[in-house]
Formats: structure tokens, C-alpha cells, sequence
């Protein structure tokens, strides 16, 4: 155990997942961290779905429309446009970050932007925006409390909700006293936020420009809704004079009555709210006489792997996920190894079906196997995305002996033992000669083969090592008369 | 500027190359609906267990009462709309008042003193054009009149709603004012002061908008009105 591992701060470290999932259980204060707001979230929300009947048609619901949406979503993104165009908003599409990140410098560089203000966005995350402005001379300040605390530090988030949910107050006052003039150290949480707003409000202030996420796009009506409860959202889409918002493709539905359900759905989910502060619908910038608001908005909308994930009907339904952690909250093993054991943009359960999907499974393949498969996320989604089943599709599309075109990088994890092994395996279990012969002979030998040495050594290292009884279950039932056992 | 029409047709064509899969119908749900009485119930207890002060005031009366609820907190500016009701009500009661909290009118774009109204006021008054009992939520329609920015950047922020203009749920009220063809440059809704949970899911308010949310119901005697707006 290193001494920068006890921080808690558990930044991304190098390795495999299970690598850096034993230092994270080691580290005591980050699994403190962890259990104490997990337990939070998971009984707040369980406060807000008090009827289960209610809560069911809601979901049925909720996953219908993002269904419904999906299903058309090539007519709706041209709708989508089509709207946003009509009211002022200008429509840029990307296949890849890098595309997404050059496309935002380019409007940049076209206003002489200097310096941005960010209200949280996964998909700037995805697109790794900040660093690239900043490698281009503009500097992107994260206005989010959690995302602007771990920008200070350096670090990735650990939640897709709470980015800053790994540290505690006295890590945050250590560095608000580190990087914030004139700030004492301290662990008062309202005088660390009075901090935050003081510096961020000057940057606000001076911004050339504001850049956001969208949680949903109206295709009916153009219409960007964000759903926040800082104001920092609403105030880096209104206060500077121009705003780029970015999104995936897949964050659309199709009508404006889709969204009542979904903001029914997305914060009583995510933290236990009956709704977030503010819910902000964007629909055009600046109009004639009005008074504030930016000039120009921009929509960029990114591809990223997302039209091949689209393409397969099995794993589009990944593409339903409205982004609300509840998924997180709940897996056993987020809770016990935090977000940054992932290493990706995106963790727990929706990040190893949405990682593996977009990076490919020869660099993301691990993660589908960071699972027990205990349904809990299926549980809780909102928006009824079948985790778990895609979980042990992308394993299967990992080991596929000829890579099928389905995932990015299947067939990665193929190895010839492991197919030799499962290959004998099916083999003993087709002939019945062979099964019982083989099943006699560990019902007699079995209890020899040692524990502690492989083939064994890699399960027996967390487990007992399974018993063999000395007779078979084919021979017991021949004692009980079944003779056609 | 960058041509995306390249990226645009291969995403679309990916897109439509993708083995079709019906669209489902929409199941039923239903928002919750609310009686008179508990309407109003519910509109303030959601707001005050958001931390909002919702206060029942009489319409022609409202401007006495929002001095005191000021002067309480030591107030000494307060933006309001141009050409608003609200502003014009405001101005006839407070102006005879040297005492009165400076009045400051939102008639500039916001680039002409952008640093007096981010540092400078400290309350922002504003009207409501409805509000939501379910979710104890305020629904502001900004307008050339009333811009976004006044509910926004003072630490206080207070908010008028005719008591007639709550309805039970936001799926009802976008469906009855038929929000889908009129939408406006940006509509917000609005359920308490600014907050956050960041640090150790402990709440902190004001983090970035107002740090207070008072809201006053405005109950006039008479018939019920439509919705304005
Ligand atoms: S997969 Fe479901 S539970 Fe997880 S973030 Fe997405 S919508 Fe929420």
C-alpha cells in the first residue's frame, strides 16, 4: 500500500480492473466515502417510489418513449435539426470526439473565445473537451460544485452525478486552502461553497462563452432541456453571450409531453428528489428585444460508436440510459471499488455495457466481468434497460472464436484454452459414456486435486474449494429406483 | 465554420442501415391530480421542504408585505421587470418611500451592467406564470419585460404566482396551454433556492444562484382567471 493510495482521492491508476480494484478496497477512507453516500441515495430513493404500482407504469413509460425514440430516431435527429434550426440554434454533427472537440474550437476561434464556463456534461467528459481547449489556449472552467472541485484536483469523476462523491470535507478544504486565495482551511460546507461561488461568480462574469450538456432533446419543438440544481447550468446557457451545447445522439424523444414522465423518472431515481432546482428548456438563443441570454447558440450533436452500438437490436436498448446513476448506487461492486477503478468515463453498471460497446472490448473488455450479475441495476433503471443480459452478451462477444462485426474489438478475449476447455467441457456433457466416467471419477478423485495449485488455485484464492460427494447424483437416484438414470 | 454534412449523412445512413424495430405504443400513465384544498397544500409543503418561504398574501397587498419579508433581511436593491404589473405595483407603493429598498429597474441589455446586477442587487422580483403542486414547482416564462437573469444572479429571489394558476401536475400544464406550439426563447422551472450536494451529500444553499426563494400566492377574491401568457 503506497502512501498516495490512502487519500481516498483514488485517482485513475494503471492496470487492469481487478488490479485496481484490490487498491481500492484497501483504501479504507475512499470505501468510507463510497458506503456513506451510497446507503444515502439508495434509501432516498426508495423514499420517492413509496407505491410500487405507480412506480411500474412509470417505468413502463419511461423506457416506452426513450423505445419509441429509438426507433425513429434517424427521421427525429432531422427533426430535431430541422426545429432547432428554424429557431435560431445552429446544428453541427460529429462521428467522433475529436471531430466534436474541433467543431468547438472552430466556433471558439471564429468569437475570439478566451475563457468558458462548463455546466456539467458527461459527454464534454467523453469528448476529454477541457484538456483540448486548454492544449489550443482556452481555458474551460468546470462551474459545477462537484465537477469544479475535482478539476482543482486534478482528477476524473467518480459519478456520473456526483463527480466528487470520493472525497470528504476535509480533502475538499485542504484544497480549496490550496488553490483558492485567501481561503483558510476549513470543513464548513457552507463556508466552502460561499468559496466556490465567489470565484466562480467572477468567472461567470467574464466568460466569452458557456458550454453545457442536454439531458433530453425535443424533436417537436427544438427545445434543449437541462435539469440542474446549482444554476451554474442556467447561468453558463444565459450569462455569457454564446452557447454550445453537445450531446450524444441517442438523448433525444420525440414530443414535448414525453418529458413529464422522464423528469418523474430522472432525479427521483438519481438523488431521491422530487424534481432539481431547476429544470431549463432551451428553445432558442437571444430573441429581438430581449434582454439576456446568449446571441448564438450551437448544438453539436455526437456520433461516437453510438450508430454501431444502434445497430445491433440487442444492444441498442444501452442507448435508452437517461444518465441518473441509480444503476451505481446500487451495484454492490461500484459501492465497495468507487468510480475511478473503472477508468472510463462512464462507471458501474451502464459504464461496462457503454464502454466496452464504444472503446471496444480488446481495450474495455474487463469490465463486463466486474459483475456478479445480481440484477440490482435492472432493478433500478428507469428506463428498464436489461444490464444484465448485455453484461453476458458483450462476455460472449469477448470470447467469439471468429469476431463477429457486432461489438468494437469482439473476439479480443478469445484464448485457445479457455476454448479448448469449454469445448471439452460441451463434449462431456453431449456423451453420456464419457459424463459418467468422468463424473465417478471426481466423485472418487476429486477430493485429491489440490486447492492451492491451478487449474483451482484461481478460484480457491476467494473461495472454498467445492466438495465432491463420493457418490454421483445419477448413482443415488439408481438407489431410489429411477433405473433410467 | 466547420461543414459537419460529411458526418451528418454518414450517421444518418449508419442510422437507417440499422435493422428497423417498431415503435411502441406509450403505455398508460397518469400524472397525480390534487383537490382544491390539498392543491395549494401540497404547492407549499413540496416548496418548503425545499427550503422556499411561501407566503399567502392578498393580490392588492403584496407589495406592503414583500417590504417587510426585505427589510427583515436588510435589503437595500431589488430588480424588477420593465413595463411588468408586478414593476408598476411595485414602484406605486414603494416610491413615496425614502426608506423604501432602491429600485432598480431590468430596462438595459444585460451587456450594459452586466457587473452591477451579478454583484449589485439583492433580491430580483419576478412573476410566475404558474405553478405546479406536485412537485412544489413555480413555472417562469421570461419575457422581453421580465429577462432570464432576474431569478437567476440576486441571493434572493421572490417569486409572485396567482393561487388560481396552480395546477396539479407539469404534464397538465402543457398539455392545457399548449406549450408544444409556442415555446419561448427559454422557460424554467423552478423548486426551490439554488443547492447542492456535492461535498458529502451535506445541502448547501445559494451555491451559485439565490441563496433564499420566497414565494408569495397571491389569492384575490372572485372568479378563477385563465393562465396568463
Ligand atoms: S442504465 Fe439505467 S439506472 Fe443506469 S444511469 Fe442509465 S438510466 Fe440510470
Amino acid at each position: 500500500m503506497t502512501a498516495d493510495v490512502q487519500t481516498g482521492a483514488g485517482a485513475p491508476k494503471a492496470g487492469s480492473f481487478a488490479e485496481r480494484a484490490h487498491l481500492a478496497l484497501d483504501d479504507k477512507p475512499l470505501r468510507a466515502n463510497f458506503r456513506r453516500a451510497m446507503d444515502g441515495l439508495m434509501a432516498k430513493r426508495a423514499a420517492q417510489f413509496p407505491d410500487a404500482a405507480d412506480l411500474a407504469a412509470l417505468r413502463a413509460r419511461g423506457a416506452a418513449i426513450k423505445e419509441r425514440a429509438l426507433a425513429r430516431l434517424p427521421d427525429l435527429l432531422e427533426q430535431l435539426e430541422a426545429r432547432c434550426t428554424g429557431n435560431g440554434i445552429k446544428v453541427h454533427w460529429a462521428e467522433t470526439t475529436d471531430e466534436a472537440n474541433r467543431i468547438v474550437l472552430g466556433i471558439f476561434r471564429e468569437h475570439g473565445v478566451k475563457t468558458v464556463v462548463k455546466g456539467k456534461s458527461m459527454v464534454s467528459e467523453e469528448m476529454h473537451l477541457n484538456a483540448f481547449l486548454g492544449e489550443h489556449g482556452i481555458q474551460a472552467i468546470e462551474s459545477d460544485l462537484g465537477e469544479y472541485i475535482i478539476q482543482l484536483a486534478g482528477e476524473m469523476p467518480s459519478h456520473i452525478v456526483m463527480p466528487c462523491i470520493h472525497k470528504n470535507k476535509g480533502q475538499i478544504g485542504a484544497l480549496f486552502a490550496e488553490h483558492i486565495e485567501g481561503q483558510r482551511y476549513t470543513e464548513d460546507v457552507d463556508e466552502l461553497t460561499a468559496a466556490a461561488r465567489r470565484v466562480l461568480r467572477d468567472r461567470f462574469a467574464e466568460a466569452d462563452a458557456g458550454i453545457s450538456g442536454v439531458n433530453f432533446a425535443v424533436a417537436e419543438t427544438g427545445t434543449l432541456v437541462l435539469v440542474e440544481n446549482e444554476g451554474n447550468g442556467r447561468l453558463s446557457t444565459t450569462l455569457p453571450p454564446l452557447h454550445v451545447a453537445v450531446m450524444g445522439i441517442e438523448k433525444l424523444v420525440e414530443t414535448l409531453d414525453d418529458i413529464p414522465p422522464l423528469l418523474a423518472l430522472l432525479p427521483r431515481s438519481a438523488t431521491g428528489q422530487p424534481i432539481t432546482t431547476y429544470v431549463n428548456m432551451i428553445t432558442s438563443p437571444r430573441r429581438e428585444g430581449e434582454k439576456d441570454g446568449p446571441r448564438e447558440v450551437h448544438l453539436v450533436l455526437l456520433d461516437n460508436g453510438r450508430t454501431r452500438v444502434y445497430a445491433d437490436p440487442e444492444l441498442r436498448e444501452t442507448l435508452r440510459c437517461i444518465r441518473c446513476g441509480a444503476c451505481m448506487n446500487h451495484c454492490p461492486v461500484y459501492a465497495r471499488v468507487g468510480g475511478h477503478t473503472y477508468d472510463a468515463v462512464y462507471p458501474g453498471p451502464i459504464g461496462k455495457i457503454l464502454t466496452p460497446q464504444i472503446a471496444g472490448l480488446d481495450a474495455a473488455g474487463d469490465l463486463p466481468h466486474a459483475s456478479s450479475l445480481c440484477n440490482a441495476c435492472v432493478e433500478v433503471c428507469p428506463v428498464k434497460i436489461p444490464i444484465a443480459d448485455i453484461l453476458v452478451r458483450l462476455r460472449r462477444e469477448a470470447v467469439r472464436p471468429s469476431a463477429s462485426n457486432a461489438v468494437k474489438g469482439a473476439g479480443g478475449g478469445w484464448t485457445l484454452s479457455e476454448s479448448s476447455a469449454w469445448a471439452g467441457w460441451k463434449w462431456l456433457h453431449a456423451n453420456p459414456v464419457l459424463y459418467r466416467l468422468g463424473s465417478r471419477a471426481l466423485a472418487l478423485a476429486g477430493n485429491l486435486i489440490p486447492a492451492g495449485l491451478p487449474p483451482l488455485k484461481a478460484w480457491t484464492s476467494v473461495r472454498s474449494k467445492p466438495k465432491f460427494a463420493p457418490r454421483t447424483l445419477h448413482q443415488l437416484a439408481r438407489d431410489k429406483g429411477f433405473d433410467d438414470a | 465554420m466547420h461543414d459537419s454534412s460529411g458526418a451528418r449523412a454518414r450517421i444518418l445512413s449508419r442510422l437507417r442501415a440499422a435493422p428497423p424495430a417498431p415503435a411502441p405504443a406509450l403505455p398508460d400513465w397518469r400524472a397525480p391530480r390534487f383537490d382544491a384544498p390539498a392543491r395549494l397544500d401540497r404547492f407549499r409543503t413540496m416548496l418548503e421542504a425545499m427550503k422556499a418561504e411561501v407566503h399567502e398574501v392578498d393580490a392588492a397587498d403584496w407589495p406592503r408585505r414583500l417590504r417587510t419579508l426585505l427589510d427583515n433581511r436588510g435589503v437595500r436593491a431589488v430588480v424588477h421587470g420593465d413595463g411588468s404589473d408586478a414593476a408598476r405595483q411595485l414602484a406605486e407603493a414603494w416610491s413615496a418611500d425614502p426608506q423604501a429598498p432602491r429600485l432598480v429597474a431590468y430596462d438595459r441589455a444585460i451587456e450594459q451592467w452586466k457587473g452591477e446586477l451579478v454583484h449589485g442587487v439583492d433580491a430580483g422580483v419576478t412573476a410566475a406564470v404558474g405553478g405546479i403542486a406536485e412537485t412544489g414547482t413555480l413555472i417562469l416564462w421570461p419575457t422581453a419585460a421580465e429577462p432570464r437573469l432576474m431569478s437567476l444572479l440576486p441571493p434572493i429571489h421572490v417569486a409572485l404566482v396567482e393561487e388560481d394558476t396552480i395546477r396539479d401536475s407539469f404534464a397538465e400544464v402543457i398539455l392545457e396551454q399548449g406549450w408544444a406550439g409556442r415555446m419561448p426563447t427559454n422557460v424554467v422551472l423552478v423548486s426551490g433556492p439554488s443547492k447542492t450536494a456535492d461535498i458529502e451529500q451535506t445541502l448547501a444553499f445559494g451555491v451559485h444562484g439565490p441563496k433564499e426563494l420566497i414565494v408569495l400566492v397571491l389569492k384575490r377574491s372572485g372568479g378563477v382567471r385563465p393562465i396568463p401568457g
